[in-house]
């Protein structure tokens, strides 16, 4: 059987790719509460943002952690403008057009970015990509821990604006009854678009997180599209807690499983959930009944 | 007009699109064109097939490659592995994408999945199944399998295009007599009341789950079908080609463009992208990426200003005209 020497280790790397997944989450949990949309496009606009952190690393030698104040506010603009001058117009008012558009916006960035950069993988070079922390037996890369802490500090800094500010109570009221927001003076059109673009700022900070010790290529996004639906899924549509504890559950099995099965049958792991839980528990572990 | 001559004018149509690829095959004598025609008929096929689910049932798949790769993959292990004889194969290709429908239809309905759950299960399924394809070795893993040379019309292998062409031609008016079908039958009916509102079907004693499956099972025969003949036109298939993204996007890309839930919209709509894919392909040479950037931008103008697709554009004076007079048929 596994001895406990190999599984920490796997456990440890797990959580921290875990909190990464979160953050990436619960950008998709907060646009699927507030406009009851699925986002396809989430993958993509992952992509976007690591390749310009990538740009930011190799044109002027920024790096990715001091990209954080750039990533965050640019991709809360793009998702901003994306929601106001694209998604919206498209909708017609109808939850299967807004699913259409923002795949079509995933096909035209991914092909874009294959156009412009080819299909190859790129990685970027920091003092600090190799330098590995001891915590027990286990060796963690750097850029790996600081993925975790900053992962669960932007996690916090989300669920505080959500839950404290102005901004976050009107997002409340409009995911919770929206023609009684607007009764009460709440822009709605203003808030989807906010929603939007603070999703997106989420993927800004975690592009920033994963650089360091991961790569970036036109297809990344893809992979993770279906591991951050997995995780909004898991733990319920639009539930933050269930999008954190969902997130680093899922690091741990698709750490686990690759170690059982090998890396590239270790997805199989992260599907299985994804469709058992679709198909037997659709409301997720936290979510309130469909 | 009755229901009956509506059918019968449908069925006139089919014959008369049925007779123009007949002749295409025999006049085009150019490369070029006979595979652009082609080519244009199997994204048809994939349209159409998407259009059966999609349009007429209203559950939209974001994985119908799933369908299209077991068809693939049974058409090239059957020769290669089995020695099967191909047409045989063709036949196993479209039970064997058949069954996979009616167990993912079976499994997504039973519990009641719609709209975006749908469409996110069916894309995982694509994905657990492209994995799957990868790792195992019954399928030639990663590096994918080629099917010999063998030219010979009872192999399904032809010297040149014109054979494709109506083998390709065949399938797609196969899909045009079934979606006919689903315009004038009571089965078809029961679908389309599905699609506007399943809740107000089953209240009138339609049962949404055996409509919805056999949908489901109609359009995976079609995917499977189509996944049968890239493997004879290509002679080529690996887990990505099978199960990747893009042949998903394809089906529905041509049926949304085209018109959902009508007969010719589909078709319209391949012809269209194939026509507007070649053009940029002039334009920009062979940019990888460039084809799947148009079908994006395409879908979303088409999402954002003309919901009805190309479809909608013909029939919208029709449409409002029948309206007028009470009559509704589409």
């Amino acid at each position: 059987m596994l001895s406990l020497d190999i599984l920490f280790p796997s456990v440890l790397n797990g959580l921290t790719t875990g909190a990464v997944y979160a953050l990436i989450a619960l950008g998709l949990t907060l646009i699927y509460g507030v406009l009851h949309i699925i986002n396809f496009a989430h993958g993509a606009l992952l992509m976007v943002a690591l390749y310009a952190v990538y740009g930011l690393r190799q044109g002027l030698g920024l790096d990715p952690y001091l990209a954080l104040p750039l990533l965050v506010p640019g991709m809360f603009v793009l998702g901003y403008l994306l929601q106001r001058v694209v998604v919206n117009r498209a909708s017609h008012g109808k939850d299967e057009n807004i699913l259409l558009v923002t795949l079509g916006i995933s096909i035209v960035l991914e092909n874009l970015a294959l156009m412009a950069f080819k299909s190859d993988t790129r990685t970027i070079e920091t003092a600090y990509t190799l330098t590995t922390v001891p915590i027990g037996p286990a060796f963690i890369a750097l850029p790996k821990l600081v993925a975790f802490g900053g992962a669960l500090v932007a996690s916090a800094v989300l669920l505080l604006i959500v839950q404290r500010t102005d901004l976050g109570r009107a997002i409340r009221a409009v995911a919770r009854e929206k023609q009684g927001a607007r009764l009460c003076g709440i822009d709605v059109d203003h808030v989807y678009a906010m929603s939007f673009g603070i999703g997106l700022a989420c993927l800004g900070a975690a592009a920033c997180f994963l650089m360091p010790a991961y790569y970036v290529n036109p297809q990344v996004g893809s992979g993770f599209v279906l591991v951050a639906f997995t995780i909004v899924v898991l733990g319920g549509m639009g539930s933050f807690a269930g999008a954190l504890v969902g997130g680093l559950l899922i690091g741990v099995v698709e750490s686990i499983s690759g170690l059982l099965l090998g890396e590239s049958l270790g997805q199989i792991g992260i599907f299985a959930i994804f469709i058992a839980v679709l198909l037997f528990r659709p409301q997720g572990l936290f979510g309130a009944k469909a | 007009m009755t229901a009956t001559s509506r059918l019968s004018r449908d069925l006139w149509q089919v014959a008369g699109f049925a007779a123009a690829i007949g002749v295409a095959a025999t006049l085009l004598d150019s490369g070029v064109w006979l595979t652009f025609a082609m080519m244009a008929l199997y994204g048809a096929l994939l349209a159409q097939a998407w259009n059966i689910l999609g349009g007429f049932g209203g559950q939209f798949s974001f994985g119908h490659a799933l369908f299209f790769g077991v068809g693939a993959y049974t058409q090239v292990i059957a020769q290669v592995t089995f020695g099967i004889n191909a047409w045989v194969a063709l036949a196993g290709a479209v039970l064997l994408a058949a069954v996979v429908g009616a167990l993912v239809g079976a499994l997504s309905f039973r519990y009641g999945l719609r709209g975006s759950y749908f469409a996110l299960v069916t894309l995982a399924f694509a994905e657990v199944f492209r994995i799957g394809a990868v790792s195992v070795g019954f399928t030639g893993g990663g590096v994918g399998m080629m099917l010999p040379l063998n030219e010979s019309p009872a192999q399904l292998q032809f010297g040149s295009r014109r054979g494709y062409l109506l083998l390709i031609g065949a399938m797609v008016v196969a899909a045009l007599l079934v979606t006919a079908w689903l315009r004038h039958s009571r089965f078809g009916a029961q679908l389309q009341a599905v699609r506007d509102n399943e809740d107000a079907a089953r209240a009138v004693g339609v049962d949404p789950f055996r409509t919805k499956l056999l949908a489901i099972i109609l359009s995976a025969a079609f995917m499977g079908a189509a996944g049968a003949f890239y493997v004879q036109v290509f002679q080529y298939l690996d887990p990505s080609i099978a199960f990747g993204p893009h042949v998903s996007v394809e089906a529905l890309v041509g049926a949304i463009v085209g018109g959902m839930g009508t007969l010719w919209g589909p078709v319209a709509g391949a012809f269209a992208l194939h026509l507007l894919a070649d053009l940029t392909r002039n334009l920009f040479g062979q940019l990888p990426g460039v084809n799947m950037v148009i079908y994006g931008v395409v879908l979303v103008l088409i999402v954002m200003f003309l919901p009805r697709g190309l479809a909608g554009l013909v029939g919208s004076g029709r449409f409002s005209a029948r309206r007028l007079l009470g009559r509704r048929d589409d």
